[in-house]
Formats: C-alpha cells, sequence, structure tokens
C-alpha cells in the first residue's frame, strides 16, 4: 500500500535544510506539493534564490529521504512562480533559527533583536552573509556578530 | 518567431553569465572580506540566473542543446550578450559602476518581463526580479557611498563612469529581434526602459556627487547582436570554457 500524502509530508518534516540543519526543508516553505501521479510521488520544490548552490542537495536529500522510507517512484518537480518568499517561513522555522543563532527575516527589513541576547541595538556589517539567503549584522550591546536571514 | 526568442534569451542568458563570470574572478581577491563574499554572492544569484534562461533558450531552439551546452560549447561570435558586461574588471571602484550600471537595468528589465505573454518567462522573471532589487540595493549603496566618499574614491567613480556610461547605453539600442519580440508582448522593447533607467541613473549619481560624462553616445549594439565582441570576451572563454576545450565532454 502506498504511503498516505501526510505521511509523506511528515518524512521531508525531517529532512534537514543542508546549509541550515537545524531548519527542514519543509520549515523553510520550499516545499510546494506533494501528490502521487498513478503510483508515483511527485514532490513539487521550489528555489529560494535561482543560484542556490544547495538546491540539487536538497533533491538529493528529499531523494534519499523517500528512498529510505521504501518509496522507489519518486519525482521531483521544479516550481518557479510564486517565487520564494522568506514569509513561507514556518513559526516553528522561525523559532528554530533564532535558537541557532541566526536572527529570522522581519518585514522592516532588518532583524528585531540580536539572537545571542534580545537587545534591539543591531547594525549592518555587510548585505550579503556566508550565504546567499543571509546577511552579516552585528550587536552593539553585546558586540556578536550575527547572521540575519534575508528578507526577500 | 522560434528563432527571435532564442537569440533573445540568450542576450538575458549571456548577460547574466559573462558578468556573472566576470564578478567570480574577485574571488579571494576583493579588499575587504564582507566585500569579497557579496560579490561571490552577486555571481552566484547571476550564474543562477544564466542557468533558468539558457535552459529555456536550449528548448526554444529545439536542438536538444541543455544551458550547460550552451555555456560552454560556443565560442565568442555565437554569444549575445552586451560589451559592457565582459570588460574588464579594473578596480574595485569599476567593477561596482558597471555592476550598477547592469543592475538598475536588469531590475527593469525582469519587473517589465514579469509580464510577458510567454508564462515561462514571466516566472523565471518574478524570481529573478527579487534578486535584482537586492543587486540594486547593494551596488547604488556602494557607488553612492565611493563616489561621495574622499577624493581618491570620488576621482576612481568618476573615472569609472566616463569609461563605462556610453557602453550602458548599448542595452537600449534595438533591432529586428527586439521588435519581433516587443510586437509579440514576450520582450519589453528596450527603448521603453531608457527613461525609467536614465531618471534612476541620474539620481543615484547625483547622491554619488558623480556627473554624467559629457558625450552621451552609445556603443552600437555589436555585442547583443553578435557582430563583434571586444578582444576580452575571447580571454574569458579560454578560462571558463578551459575544461571543455581540454577534454571535450567531460562531466564529474
Amino acid at each position: 500500500m502506498r504511503p498516505s500524502v501526510d505521511q509523506i509530508w511528515d518524512w521531508l518534516g525531517a529532512v534537514p535544510d543542508p546549509e541550515i540543519p537545524v531548519i527542514s526543508l519543509v520549515d523553510l516553505g520550499i516545499i510546494r506539493d506533494v501528490g502521487y501521479d498513478g503510483e508515483t510521488c511527485v514532490v513539487t520544490v521550489t528555489p529560494t534564490y535561482s543560484g542556490c548552490p544547495a538546491t540539487s542537495v536538497i533533491n538529493m536529500e528529499i531523494e534519499a529521504a523517500l528512498r529510505d522510507h521504501g518509496l522507489e517512484r519518486i519525482e521531483l518537480k521544479r516550481q518557479l512562480s510564486p517565487a520564494w518568499t522568506t514569509d513561507w517561513l514556518s513559526d516553528a522555522g522561525r523559532e528554530k533559527l533564532e535558537k541557532y543563532g541566526i536572527a529570522p527575516p522581519q518585514p522592516a527589513g532588518g532583524p528585531e533583536k540580536c539572537p545571542n541576547c534580545g537587545s534591539a541595538h543591531v547594525e549592518k556589517l555587510s548585505q550579503f552573509g556566508s550565504t546567499p539567503c543571509k546577511a552579516q549584522w552585528r550587536c552593539k550591546d553585546c558586540l556578536e556578530p550575527f547572521d540575519y536571514f534575508k528578507c526577500i | 518567431m522560434a528563432d527571435a526568442k532564442f537569440e533573445a534569451l540568450l542576450r538575458l542568458g549571456d548577460n547574466a553569465l559573462i558578468l556573472g563570470h566576470r564578478v567570480s574572478e574577485w574571488c579571494g581577491h576583493a579588499p575587504v572580506l564582507e566585500e569579497d563574499i557579496a560579490l561571490a554572492n552577486t555571481a552566484l544569484d547571476l550564474l543562477g540566473q544564466t542557468n533558468l534562461w539558457l535552459e529555456y533558450a536550449g528548448e526554444v531552439e529545439g536542438k536538444g542543446r541543455s544551458a550547460d551546452d550552451l555555456a560552454f560549447l560556443r565560442d565568442a561570435w555565437d554569444f549575445r550578450n552586451v560589451l559592457l558586461v565582459e570588460l574588464p574588471n579594473g578596480d574595485f571602484g569599476q567593477t561596482i559602476m558597471r555592476q550598477y550600471l547592469f543592475d538598475q537595468f536588469n531590475l527593469l528589465n525582469l519587473r517589465a518581463l514579469t509580464e510577458s505573454k510567454d508564462t515561462r518567462i514571466a516566472e523565471i522573471a518574478e524570481k529573478a526580479a527579487k534578486e535584482a532589487a537586492y543587486h540594486v540595493e547593494r551596488s547604488r549603496g556602494t557607488v553612492v557611498g565611493l563616489g561621495d566618499g574622499t577624493q581618491e574614491s570620488h576621482a576612481r567613480m568618476q573615472e569609472a563612469l566616463n569609461l563605462l556610461y556610453p557602453y550602458a547605453l548599448e542595452l537600449f539600442i534595438t533591432d529586428e529581434v527586439d521588435d519581433e519580440m516587443a510586437e509579440a508582448g514576450v520582450f519589453p522593447d528596450p527603448k521603453s526602459l531608457e527613461d525609467a533607467y536614465l531618471v534612476a541613473v541620474a539620481a543615484t549619481l547625483q547622491e554619488a556627487t558623480l556627473d554624467l560624462p559629457e558625450a552621451h553616445f552609445g556603443h552600437r549594439g555589436s555585442g547583443k547582436d553578435g557582430r563583434m565582441h571586444t578582444e576580452h570576451l575571447g580571454h574569458i572563454l579560454t578560462q571558463m570554457q578551459w575544461l571543455q576545450r581540454a577534454y571535450p565532454g567531460q562531466t564529474w
């Protein structure tokens, strides 16, 4: 018997993002759809950034995870529109990011507070950080630099 | 129609590819670590956009060529990028000025392309426009910072602008490919973007205390239609395509 769509969502919810392993692919909001086309399990994925080097690794990990659970016929589809936005990060994902030391994206365009000490006195160091999805900021109170998940 | 669309897609893809490659040449050489990372990330976005455009170009052409085939197995005369993006990096200021002059166009063009009657083009543009907006924010800010900076940085930015501005105007020269695509509602007429571009650039330059060069001539559209490239493109390709030239068909 084939596993239910809900079951597959659960399994994907346990696949970590390769660059920020504290959040899952589902937390990140890049899994657009899960369904069946006949007996083939179709997972629709959207890229975060078009040049994101993790995209191929993500596809590989989705496939590996589903194969581990016994699925054999798997198809991965790419969907560009509507374009991924940081609004799709789940609330659970935001919390996990902050605990990990990465300030979650804010509509205002900058971090709300330092993820380490909670101070609101923060300043931007650079618009780009260690990955295309992050920028570098610094706390003016605890003086720690931190990553901010860019808002797009 | 298919031919014109293929050509027009190559122009988009090749602009992103060649500029992305140029910017990546800074990797490990930028003046400060933050800028090194920023340039590498910008290059990465551009290469990602290249992949989407060239993949579609290959499909439209219908000869089974992949994005990689188009990037690595063509020679200089088959490239359709504007001359601006193949110019050498120069100093950091020149690189940033070129980036701004291109980013500003890229953003306007991509936003217009989100209205394309070709849904695939509209979807790629929707994705890429978000990245381009971020790029403009940064390159514009850096142009202003360096232009309205020290005497030395100001002079270098003015020099970069004098060199690059005439090349930027090639972006607005139209030919029959543009006409056909604009009529079909697939691509915007480049001329329709020119006013908005000039206004945006003028505002940036004013804030950067830089003056537009007096000679308002644009280089004739020889890069985008492939009639003639600068000597620099061939040198880029010897680097970029080295592996495929030395070991044709090699994969990993």
